[in-house]
């Protein structure tokens, strides 16, 4: 069973320079991946790095205002849509919390109605930042395919649960885009764990090969439902993954909004000017469970989610606002209580929401509805006699 | 895992059962193994595995990456040097990533190779509707594993029968698929024999026996089956079968109750167009065509995608349109 032993029975030297070579490879391919980190946990600002290519401000302070009040916002809702849950009222709930930054940050950099956002399900807060109706989100989590209705205009796919599936859809509609020289850029999210799917893979490959605007996003929550990253794959980035497709490769401090923003804003950049897809991986941390229907208390420790409390994107950005007198108790109290009335408001609306009827089953399959569907749709049975009360009679006459 | 005191009082769920039935085998065969998402720590999604890295260790119960091509495929590597895996795929809507495995090299080696190299592996799937879960996560694909030779597949609506056709499953020299039905899963406890037992894969149950109409289904549309019996008057005699395997199927038996009433009705939750209630009922009908006494009826899922939870129970076939379609076949 030991591969081990038998290489080791190699001459020590020998032994000695193939380990020697095999770790000098692995810190090449590591050392190649830069790191971005600008806002550190204590709210202290990198100056020189929170600057655009041109030397204006990354960020001003009146945008980091509005995108911390999104996060209150998110964060709400995810505390509103796990009550819910657990009184019965929603089917299952992914939270956001603590990968917020990662949403918005990226999300702000991309131009609403113009770019494309390809998601999975941990991205709310870009979602909402691009038009997506609040209320459509938690329709979905409801069990309604209402919920996955996308307005007008709003440039962006419905939630993608088979996992990793949706990053090819992205590389497509990023090659229509070079295809028909819009000046449009795709942003495709996912998770550490896809990233072991073959559809990332291929994903990353025809999107290198055919050079498109495509901007690939892993959240790296360090998590897949129970699986932690270093047992999900054996390098020691999700980054350098992208080295071997020849994408461009970087990795953030995923709670830190500037950071996620210049990495994300610097790549759409390059993607508009034909310079090709970039692999953002974003470190971050899942604070909840995977799902409403998980307890991550069975496969991680407490230890664990308690140090990566302080690295919570809030907290640090809310210092960052309370340092330049943006912030305070009061408005952070008054922030919660209109983000809680929003989401509330929000919520009714969704769950009063009058119920699908079967007809919706139905009528979406197919542009035009076929005559033996349209005979299941209309007498809601599958079996002869009942759809044809004809055939039943016929019966009778014959007798 | 060793039997709690509520089980050996009140009995086994499905869960229980399948779990009791990977427990004993590992202990009894140590070249079975057990790999998936979330299988080995966190004892499955459904705590189907629940306990068994605990007793058998990483290396047997092993966390995969999350890849269902690379589950599969693998599974396959695996069994072709001599172990037994038992992939599990964490629902069937996942199955697509490791269709390919599946159907061309799972099911194809025996033959490709003329039988000097077979893959005895038993891939576990929980299948189908009922426990409002998300989008992709409560179909019935079963009839794509059936439609491509090389599989059996394998669906028990109870405890019992869920333990001894798993051990027949994982002992079987070929790929089994091992469809569990979600909303079974906790909703009864039955007693289950403790030994080591098999039910031949390929053998239907009559779950209960009558004259007037037959009733073949099998997962947990057994007990919407039963359910509908209870609706109809009690001189109408039904006759109601578990296939409990659909591929090979037990084609005799189907057959002899066919024979014996003359009026079927067949009930699955799968899609209706090409399901295998259409297999059946061309089997029926080609074998047992002077004694039929009313058109085989077929109640199944529409010809839809299943929707999302909030009408799941408007999509599968409910007790009350089984009872008007048995009624329907009698009164013809
Ligand atoms: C193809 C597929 N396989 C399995 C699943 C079940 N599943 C849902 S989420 C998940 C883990 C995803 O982990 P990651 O990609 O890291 O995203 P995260 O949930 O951590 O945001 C799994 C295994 C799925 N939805 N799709
Ligand atoms: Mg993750």
């Amino acid at each position: 069973m030991d591969q081990g032993a038998n290489v080791r029975r190699m001459p020590y030297t020998a032994w000695n320079a193939f380990v020697e070579i095999f770790m000098a490879i692995r810190t090449a391919y590591t050392a190649n991946i830069e790191h971005i980190s600008i806002l550190d946990e204590n709210g202290v600002l990198d100056e020189k790095l929170a600057k655009t290519a041109s030397g204006e401000p990354l960020l001003t302070p009146e945008q980091v205002l509005f995108l911390y009040e999104r996060m209150v916002e998110c964060r709400q809702l995810d505390e509103v849509a796990f009550k819910l849950q657990r009184s019965g009222r929603l089917f299952t709930y992914p939270q956001n919390k603590g990968q917020e930054a990662c949403a918005l940050g990226s999300g702000f950099a991309m131009r609403k109605g113009q770019d494309w956002l390809v998601p999975c399900y941990r991205e709310n807060a870009a979602l909402f930042l691009h038009g997506m109706p609040m209320g459509h989100v938690l329709l979905f989590w409801a069990g309604d395919e209402r919920g996955s209705i996308i307005p007008e205009g709003v440039k962006i796919t419905p939630i993608a649960i088979p996992i990793g599936t949706q990053m090819l859809h992205a590389a497509g509609i990023a090659w229509a885009q070079k295809v028909r020289k819009n000046d449009s850029v795709v942003i495709t999210y996912f998770g550490d764990g896809a990233t072991s799917e073959g559809d990332f893979h291929e994903a990353m490959n025809f999107a290198t090969v055919f050079n498109v605007p495509a901007i690939f996003f892993c959240q790296n929550n360090q998590w897949a439902i129970s699986v932690p990253r270093e047992q999900q794959m054996n390098s020691e980035t999700v980054a350098q993954k992208g080295l071997a497709y020849g994408a461009q490769c970087v990795q953030v401090d995923g709670n830190d909004i500037f950071a996620v923003y210049k990495a994300t804003l610097e790549a759409r950049e390059r993607a508009r000017q034909g310079g090709g897809v970039t692999l953002i991986e974003a470190i971050t941390y899942r604070l909840g469970d995977h799902t409403t229907a998980d307890d991550a208390r069975r496969y991680r420790s407490a230890d664990e989610v308690e140090s990566w409390k302080n690295k919570d994107p809030m907290i640090r950005t809310r210092k960052y606002l309370e340092a330049r007198g943006l912030w305070d108790e009061a408005k952070q109290k008054s922030a919660e209580e209109r983000a809680e009335a929003m989401i509330k408001k929000i919520a009714d609306d969704a769950l009063n929401f009058a119920p699908p009827t079967t007809d919706e089953m139905f009528n979406y399959l197919y542009a035009e509805i076929p005559e033996e569907l349209r005979r299941q749709r209309d007498t809601l049975r599958t079996n002869s006699l009942s759809m044809n009360p004809e055939q039943a009679r016929l019966s009778e006459s014959r007798r | 895992m060793p039997r709690t005191p509520q089980m050996i009082e009140k009995g086994l769920t499905l869960v229980d059962a399948i779990n009791e039935a990977l427990y004993q085998e590992m202990e009894r065969d140590d070249r079975v193994m057990c790999l998936g998402e979330d299988v080995g720590l966190n004892g499955g999604v459904f705590r189907v595995t629940e306990g068994l890295q605990n007793r058998f260790g990483p290396d047997r119960v092993v966390d995969t990456p999350l890849s269902e091509s690379g589950i599969m495929g693998s599974s396959i590597g695996l069994a072709l040097a001599g172990m037994r895996p038992i992939p599990e795929i964490q629902f069937e809507g996942f199955m697509g990533p490791a269709y390919d495995q599946l159907v061309n090299h799972a099911a194809r080696f025996r033959n490709r190779t003329r039988g000097s190299h077979t893959v005895p592996l038993t891939v576990r799937v929980p299948w189908g509707g009922g426990i409002h879960a998300p989008e992709f996560h409560s179909d019935s694909p079963e009839v794509m594993y059936i439609h491509n030779p090389g599989m059996k597949v394998v669906c028990p609506s109870t405890p019992s029968d869920a333990k001894g056709l798993l051990l027949a499953a994982i002992r079987d020299p070929d790929p089994v698929i091992f469809f569990e039905p979600k909303r079974v899963y906790r909703s009864f406890r039955e007693q289950v024999d403790e030994g080591d037992y098999t039910i031949p894969i390929g053998k239907a149950k009559t779950v209960s026996e009558g004259t007037d109409v037959t009733v073949i289904t099998w997962g947990s549309m057994v007990f919407e089956c039963l359910a509908a019996m209870d609706q109809l008057p009690d001189d109408l005699s039904v006759e109601l079968i578990d296939l409990r395997t659909l591929n090979p199927l037990d084609t005799d038996a189907i057959c002899a109750s066919a024979e014996k009433t003359g009026r079927v009705v067949i009930v699955q939750e799968a899609p209706k167009t090409c399901g295998l209630a259409s297999e059946l009922t061309t089997i029926i009908v080609e074998r047992c065509f002077l004694n039929l006494q009313a058109p085989v009826q077929r109640v199944c899922g529409f010809d839809t995608i299943m929707p999302y939870a909030k009408l799941e129970l408007q999509y599968l076939p409910d007790a009350k349109k089984i009872a008007e379609a048995i009624g329907a076949v009698a009164a013809y």
